[in-house]
């Protein structure tokens, strides 16, 4: 019984950040509606026993990557409203709920014959005595060690990416004195002046 | 015995589609990147249900991969959209066509 209220109460957040997603014109609230559906999902994951991994997704996502998002949003100015009613390409919004849809059924419907099929407990079991902590970490640094290791080296090339691609780049170089004329220099000192409705 | 393993496979089908759906109608491109999260929230409740199910712990080790990999994809998709909107304004994917030939 308080299984059911859990799930209903979280489903409906879930569902309800999600729509608030996609259709909030403003793209703070798009943001904080992520935040609910991100909340909606870890109270999801500790109704089935995935403690580490709720706490997690509240750190990482709510906590980092929600923020990061926040933080572009207002590094770039562009937290404008957006015209949801404009619509630059004809008859492209119909198809792409179509196309929604279609995936949408398309999943249920290959699920109609069996929700899950496959051999249970391959890697180790997670009911049982023990900690779900446990549990995952003697999985994560026995059979999956190498892939956790190699998950450092992507998070180290994404640092080294995100630092090439945001730094400034150097002075022109006296060779190719044309390379800076073409920069548009009276915008970048307007970022206000920035129309996000076409 | 808790909620059936389905229900919550068929919420996550239904957020999968929501974001799907998003990816395709907005035309902010943050937007868009937090439809794409929106998808990968909803597969990584998919692989917990399924952990749940079969009584694995390898669906639970995999949901913390994705999460690693959704934290880079988020630091250089960022990059890459403050670098292109720095030098120009607008923030729809429609005033993207530097590559046009």
């Amino acid at each position: 019984m308080i299984d059911w209220a859990v799930f209903s109460v979280a489903a409906a957040a879930v569902l309800a950040g999600a729509l608030g997603v996609v259709f909030s014109t403003n793209p703070v609230h798009a943001a904080l509606m992520l935040v609910m559906t991100l909340f909606g999902v870890a109270v999801l994951f500790v109704a089935q026993a995935a403690h580490f991994l709720a706490a997690v997704q509240v750190i990482v996502y709510a906590g980092a990557i929600v923020v990061l998002f926040l933080f572009v949003i207002m590094l770039l100015g562009i937290d404008k409203a957006e015209n949801l009613r404009a619509e630059p390409l004809r008859g492209q919004r119909p198809l792409a709920f179509l196309a929604g849809l279609g995936v949408l059924t398309a999943v249920l419907m290959l699920a109609r014959g069996a929700w899950v099929s496959g051999a249970p407990s391959q890697v180790a079991t997670l009911s049982g005595p023990g900690s779900n902590v446990t549990k995952l970490a003697n999985a994560l640094f026995g059979r999956y060690l190498l892939a956790f290791e190699v998950t450092s080296v992507l998070l180290v090339i994404a640092v080294v990416g995100a630092v090439v691609l945001t730094g400034q780049e150097p002075a022109a170089e006296p060779t190719e004195p044309e390379a800076k004329s073409t920069e548009p220099g009276a915008k970048l000192t307007e970022p206000g002046a920035v129309e996000v409705t076409s | 015995m808790s909620v059936p393993g389905a229900w919550y496979l068929a919420l996550a089908a239904v957020v999968f589609a929501i974001g799907a759906i998003g990816l395709l109608v907005r035309r902010n491109v943050l937007v868009m990147f937090m439809c794409i999260e929106l998808m990968l929230n909803a597969v990584n409740l998919t692989f917990v249900t399924y952990a749940r199910m079969l009584d694995d712990v390898g669906g639970q080790a995999l949901v913390f991969f994705v999460l690693v990999v959704a934290a880079a994809e988020v630091v250089v998709g960022l990059g890459i959209i403050v670098s292109i909107f720095r030098r120009r304004s607008g923030a729809t994917a429609d005033d993207l066509s530097m590559l046009k030939g």
